[in-house]
């Protein structure tokens, strides 16, 4: 309270001081009768040597900047594509900072040079094609340049990605990150956002879940019988607000239901393997040095965008549809924590899309190990597939309770 | 013609026997000198909060979680508890911040000015082709400007989602607060907006058309009215893209349509919608987004080239390249949207048109910068705050166009997309030098304005202070975004658990950063204080204070009706025949007919 007091008192005296600034002001304007429309010589050279002068301190704080901050920040670039994208980077930036020092400084030179001088006239000067047409075409084969060579590593690195690359999933939800391992056989099972369970987040598609889903939507404690049984109970009485609620409520779960029992009868029973060995990973993503990596982006309620600022990757992970992004590490962790010089150094994967409230922490480790220790951690996980961690008694896809797919036709 | 300078004779005529009502003189004025008046006006407040906000959430920046009684004082304690802010009111000025400036500051305040007051004395009419559709849409700017000031008041707070407002985190209340409420009005108080801005821009481009005086052909139009108009055709043609990118995302939000949304579990509830792509909604908006980039720099770059001309006391370089550049920037603005959006999961061959489309801008904007520089060449100098503005926004043009190339590279901009390397390149490119084309405008035409004198010595110290502080707070920002932060974060912090080099950079540089912006604020006060005591008590302005060449100089000090007392003026120059060989004097206004023997240009 006391500060906001302070802060009330010193708007109101910078108040007062501003119009004892104004009394002042008229004094003084009255006492010189200066014209403002007339710039003295004075004024004017004074104005166009602060001009040089700045134009030093500038590129005087450019050069301290770039050797302070330059490059360290991030680092050197720790994926093969990276690399490429760091030396077509500096060429960039040699082009373009040699223009930023020539151009201002002609500018800030010329103000400076040509600032007015008692008895000397302007030269008229209107046009020169010659001048013009040259600084049209030098740009433009500058450019020509820097556009070919950026498109060749664009189609490079947007370019589908080899059949040796290892498949992995990276799913996005406000405020955090799932991995998902493709498994022995190197495919990622498929997904259906409406399967999204307690004991099945990543929404995978196989029978056990689609039935365990179906079961779910029927009989769950939010489920249509129960939403059902509590509009039907004639003891209770709802606003009508509520009970609008109530029944969009349903109505959209009946629609879900069906869409899903669709999803039972044309599903292919062979394709659950492909998302039983899928191995689902959580808070640290462990890679290989030298292993390619293709990478499919998934997002479960907003935009996200998986950033990994030492690979030089990214790519948004956008709701209903599927993205992807490659790279291929090619330092492990240990060998950038030597060039960093930093013990607690680690890669990070963040999120670069605007997604609610704690978008600044969604984040997760990256690990880069080498070949032997990833295969090691890799065996590791291998009793800790999708299978083995949610549906360890599947052994065959009838296993939960069945579920009475026209339910939902009868009872209305 | 004839007909319409009778009338407007005729009408200008009544006006020395009575006086004009407070009411239709200043407030619902159909003249267009006083509505741009009134845009000014308005956007220079709007343009005040925004900064406001800004400095809010700089706070923040710097000392991460710390506790400030700025920030309670003007947040209190539901959005800054204790004196920290909150995230999600982060978010929330920095969303309100970015719409303010782009929308109400830098275009309404630009553009919906300088056009308005300086169409119809430039080209000789006596005002805008309507006078009435120009107050509805000063009345619609103000009312939308109000609209989007109430937002930062509701319960739930303002709009949250960036002011890109892409969905589906803008669709969905549950995502985030500001999408309820908040949300709702930013886009009453855009579609408001727009309307606005498309019925200003007709009414130029109709002005311009028709309403130019006697020998006014297209080539003696002062680059200003060029540069406005090419502007006013840009927002007709994208101005609608964004209502009906608006339009469908307000479907979504209050109908169930499915646009933007498609398989979606937020809150814990699981949506139907399915089939809509939020990829629609960026191309929609990037539509305009990307014009409106010149939308707000084309005016600024007019304005600047009639300063550069008239202070060095030459004719603009390369006129008809100059005229020729504008409209090549115009054109190829409509096809480079796509360049905000190389990572969005946009088909990376589409990504490629727009590479090369986006790098062939970089060629009419450095034709346009050797042109200022030359113009500067072997000139006369005279550097008024004006011209010091002027000359700043060429370095600032350059400076920030620069890295734009970087940016347009695609295989570059997936490192540096979304970073504070974009960041630092659009408030360089687009911020500062809009903002100081608009400065530089204000005191070039403010005795035009007002009949009276800003001081030249605040004006100075306003100038330097701006250039060192706005350079002071964007320059470092490369390096920030060099080191990889992300934009649009509440808190660096967490840096420090992965990687101590980033984090002790980020924390020294916001900290500087934040410095020279509190810094480049308090100096507006300057300007504040210089340009409100001058409306009332600055010193009478003389006829034609820099000895321009252009019509509006040749109108009466005391601003009439109708513009011109008499007959309107007739013009036989081109309007830079500065320090012409062979004249008596270092200028030659555009109603002073050829002497015998003189060539045009």
């Amino acid at each position: 309270m006391e500060n906001k007091l302070i802060i009330l008192l010193v708007i109101v005296l910078g108040a007062i001081a501003v119009a004892q600034l104004v009394r002042i002001y008229e004094i003084s304007a009255k006492l010189r009768k200066n014209e403002e429309h007339e710039i003295s010589n004075r004024d004017n050279n004074l104005n166009a040597r602060m001009m040089f002068g700045f134009m030093i301190a500038f590129f005087a704080f450019f050069i301290y900047l770039m050797t302070a901050y330059g490059w360290t920040g991030r680092g050197s670039a720790a994926s093969d594509e990276g690399v490429e994208m760091d030396w077509l980077l500096n060429l960039n930036f040699v082009i373009i900072i040699a223009v930023f020092f020539l151009t201002n400084f002609l500018l800030f030179f010329f103000t400076w040079r040509y600032v007015r001088k008692p008895g000397v006239p302007a030269f008229y000067y209107p046009h020169n094609n010659k001048l013009e047409m040259l600084w049209t075409v030098v740009p433009a084969v500058v450019l020509a340049v820097i556009i070919i060579l950026g498109l060749q590593t664009w189609n490079r690195l947007s370019g589908p990605s080899t059949p040796e690359a290892e498949k992995i999933e990276l799913f996005s939800k406000q405020f955090d990150w799932t991995a998902r391992y493709a498994g022995a056989d190197n495919t990622l099972g498929l997904y259906d956002y409406k399967l999204t369970l307690d004991n099945n987040e990543l929404a995978l598609l196989t029978t056990n879940t689609i039935d365990s889903s179906l079961n779910n939507m029927l009989n769950g404690s939010t489920g249509i019988r129960s939403l059902q049984k509590l509009l039907n109970n004639r003891d209770t009485v709802f606003s009508d607000s509520t009970l609008n609620v109530l029944r969009t409520d349903l109505s959209r779960k009946e629609r879900l239901y069906r869409f899903m029992t669709q999803m039972k009868q044309n599903h292919n029973a062979k394709l659950d393997a492909s998302a039983w060995d899928d191995i689902i990973q959580k808070d640290t993503l462990y890679l290989c040095k030298g292993q390619e990596y293709e990478i499919a982006l998934r997002a479960k309620d907003v935009i996200h965008s998986a950033y990994f600022p030492h690979f030089r990757a990214q790519m948004n992970a956008v709701p209903g549809m599927a993205t992807r992004l490659k790279f291929t590490p090619n330092k492990t962790t240990a060998e950038m924590r030597r060039e960093k010089n930093d013990e607690k150094f680690n890669y990070i994967l963040m999120c670069n899309k605007i997604c609610g409230g704690a978008h600044y922490k969604m984040k997760m480790i990256v690990v880069v190990l080498d070949k032997p220790a990833y295969r090691k951690w890799m065996d590791g996980k291998k009793k800790a597939t999708f299978k083995d961690q949610y549906f360890p008694v599947a052994a065959a896809p009838a296993d939960t309770t069945a579920v009475d797919t026209t339910a939902v036709v009868t009872m209305k | 013609m004839a007909s319409h300078d009778a009338h407007a004779h005729g009408h200008h005529e009544d006006h020395h026997h009575h006086e004009e009502h407070f009411i239709s003189k200043y407030i619902f004025s159909q003249d267009h000198k006083m509505i741009g008046k009134q845009f000014l006006m308005t956007a220079v407040f709007m343009g005040l909060v925004a900064m406001m906000l800004s400095i809010l959430f700089r706070i923040q920046l710097a000392w991460p979680g710390e506790s400030s009684d700025f920030l309670s004082f003007f947040l209190g304690e539901k959005w800054a508890p204790n004196g920290v802010l909150k995230e999600d009111m982060y978010l929330g000025l920095v969303t309100i911040h970015g719409t303010i400036m782009v929308f109400f500051l830098l275009t309404g305040g630009l553009s919906g000015t300088f056009s308005n007051i300086l169409i119809p004395l430039q080209i000789g009419a006596r005002d805008m082709a309507s006078g009435f559709l120009n107050m509805l849409s000063y009345w619609m700017f103000a009312m939308s400007s109000v609209i989007m000031l109430i937002s930062l008041f509701v319960e739930s707070g303002p709009a949250m989602a960036g002011w890109t407002v892409y969905p589906p985190l803008s669709a969905l209340p549950q995502a985030v607060s500001g999408s309820g409420l908040g949300m709702t009005l930013w886009l009453v108080s855009m579609t408001i907006f727009i309307a606005s801005s498309l019925i200003g821009s007709l009414n130029y481009i109709v002005t311009i058309i028709n309403l130019r005086t006697q020998g006014m052909t297209m080539t003696r139009m002062p680059l200003t009215i060029w540069a406005f108009f090419v502007t006013a055709i840009l927002g007709v043609l994208s101005f609608p893209v964004l209502l009906s990118a608006a339009l469908l995302l307000t479907m979504d939000r209050l109908m169930g349509t499915s646009f933007y949304l498609s398989d979606i579990i937020v809150g814990g509830e699981m949506l139907t919608n399915h089939g809509g792509s939020p990829i629609l909604y960026q191309h929609l908006f990037w539509f305009l987004g990307h014009p409106e980039v010149y939308i707000v720099l084309l005016p600024a770059l007019g304005l600047s080239s009639e300063i550069i001309a008239t202070n060095s006391r030459k004719p603009i370089f390369g006129y008809k390249a100059m005229i020729a550049s504008i409209l090549a920037i115009g054109f190829l603005s409509f096809i480079v949207w796509g360049h905000h959006m190389f990572v969005t999961g946009m088909n990376p061959f589409l990504g490629s048109v727009f590479v090369f489309t986006t790098l062939l801008i970089a060629i009419p904007s450095a034709v346009k910068v050797f042109n200022y520089l030359t113009t500067l060449w072997k000139g006369s100098l005279v550097l008024t705050p004006a011209m010091l503005f002027a000359i700043g926004l060429v370095s600032t043009f350059i400076t920030g166009g620069v890295t734009g190339i970087i940016l347009a590279d695609s295989a570059l901009d997936i490192m540096l997309h979304d970073t504070y390397f974009v960041v630092a390149h659009f408030h360089i490119v687009m911020g500062m030098s809009a903002v100081f084309g608009m400065f530089a405008g204000v005191y070039h035409w403010f005795p035009k304005m007002f009949g009276r004198m800003l001081n030249t010595r605040l004006g100075y110290a306003h100038f330097w202070v701006t250039l060192v502080g706005a350079y002071g707070v964007f320059f470092p920002m490369h390096f920030v975004g060099l080191a990889g932060a992300p934009r649009r974060y509440y808190d660096y912090s967490s840096y420090s658990e992965f990687d101590n080099n980033s984090f002790e950079l980020m924390v020294d540089l916001n900290q500087i950063i934040t410095a020279f912006a509190i810094l480049a604020a308090i100096g507006q006060v300057i300007f504040l204080f210089n340009f409100f005591y001058s409306i009332f008590r600055g010193p009478k302005a003389p006829q034609n204070p820099w000895n321009a060449t252009t019509l509006e100089w040749t109108t009466p000090v005391e601003a009439i009706h109708g513009n011109w007392p008499g007959d309107l003026p007739v013009v036989h120059r081109w309007p830079y025949d500065y320090s012409k060989p062979g004249a008596s004097q270092d200028y030659i206004t555009q109603i002073t007919p050829l002497e015998e023997g003189e060539e045009e240009h």
